[in-house]
């Protein structure tokens, strides 16, 4: 329970906030938090954990908040990569070879989710393949 | 605490005064047949199941469990709605949902994932050992937020970052 007391701020705000599936447990001393939000939220909470454990160098806590879950098929997706181009592959992993590229800051259209790191997308172009979620920002 | 029970026996004895000079107390339900009309108002919530109400002198007691602080709340509010109920205590207690352990990825599909994850982070070398993930090498202080964001949601065991060089 220990844990739950050092980051109980935290849960508090995943609790007030509105973090739907809020799954909170503690095993072998590491403290899961589980649940989706929205990206603001997100954002809350992470600048919340990293306040409680500066540099998360603890390693205690394993935080996954998803806030995507509510994005659906046909949503725009703007490419926010820090600068270069975002590879578009023939499949879920950077193993697999890449069919296109989207620039920087182009908005592409999201086709199905392959996994919570990999979606299946097209760019205007018509090419079509699979890019890295975390270099795509879904457009309101 | 005492304060706030004082302050409820105060409100509750308003209630009855203001009850009586109305309509007389013996006119209010039953606690029985309140108990059962906050049976069947709560049932639609889905979390209901693991709850139980019990019901003395116009007070509903609600124990049990739930998974999530929003349902505790969402079963408090229709209880205090059904009418003749005077106040709710809520003893509901929130907990995880009996899931079983934490799902921790399989390190063959995690390493994979690490090094999508990293791959933009060329001064981050991380491996991945029965879940762990450890990372070494150097980053820059406003890049690791992203990182840790990224590889926390891998289903890793744990991120050790401590040999990690922040800049």
């Amino acid at each position: 329970m220990a844990l739950q007391e050092k980051y109980k701020e935290l849960i508090d705000t995943a609790n007030t906030a509105g973090v739907s599936g809020l799954n909170v447990r503690e095993q072998d001393g590491v403290l899961y938090i589980d649940g989706s939000t929205n990206g603001t939220v997100k954002q809350q909470l992470w600048d919340t954990y990293e306040r409680l454990d500066p540099n998360y160098a603890s390693g205690d806590l394993v935080m996954n908040i998803n806030s995507v879950a509510g994005v659906t098929e046909g949503t725009k997706l703007k490419v926010t990569t820090n600068s270069s181009n975002l590879n578009i592959r023939k499949g879920p992993s950077t193993n697999d070879d890449i069919v296109g590229k989207a620039a920087r800051n182009e908005v592409i259209t999201l086709v199905s989710k392959a996994n919570d790191q990999w979606w299946q997308v097209k760019t205007d172009q018509g090419e079509e393949g699979y890019a890295y979620t975390q270099y795509l920002t879904p457009l309101a | 605490m005492k304060n706030t029970m004082n302050k409820m026996i105060a409100a509750l004895m308003v209630l009855c005064v203001l009850t009586a000079a109305l309509t007389g107390c013996k006119s209010k339900p039953k606690d029985a047949d309140l108990k059962a009309a906050i049976e069947t108002a709560i049932q639609a919530n889905t979390m209901a199941s693991g709850v139980t109400v019990s019901v003395e002198k116009g007070v509903a007691t609600l124990s049990g469990q739930v998974t999530d602080e929003t349902s505790k709340q969402t079963l408090d509010k229709t209880t205090a709605s059904v009418m003749g109920v005077k106040s709710v205590v809520n003893n509901i207690t929130v907990a995880a949902p009996p899931a079983g352990p934490v799902v921790v990825a399989a390190d063959d599909a995690l390493t994979t994932a690490v090094k999508d994850a990293t791959k933009d982070f060329p001064t981050v070398v991380a491996t991945v050992s029965d879940g762990v993930v450890t990372l070494k090498g150097e980053i820059q202080k406003a890049n690791l937020q992203k990182l840790m964001m990224t590889l926390q949601a891998l289903k890793p065991k744990k991120v050790d970052n401590s040999q990690l060089v922040i800049k």
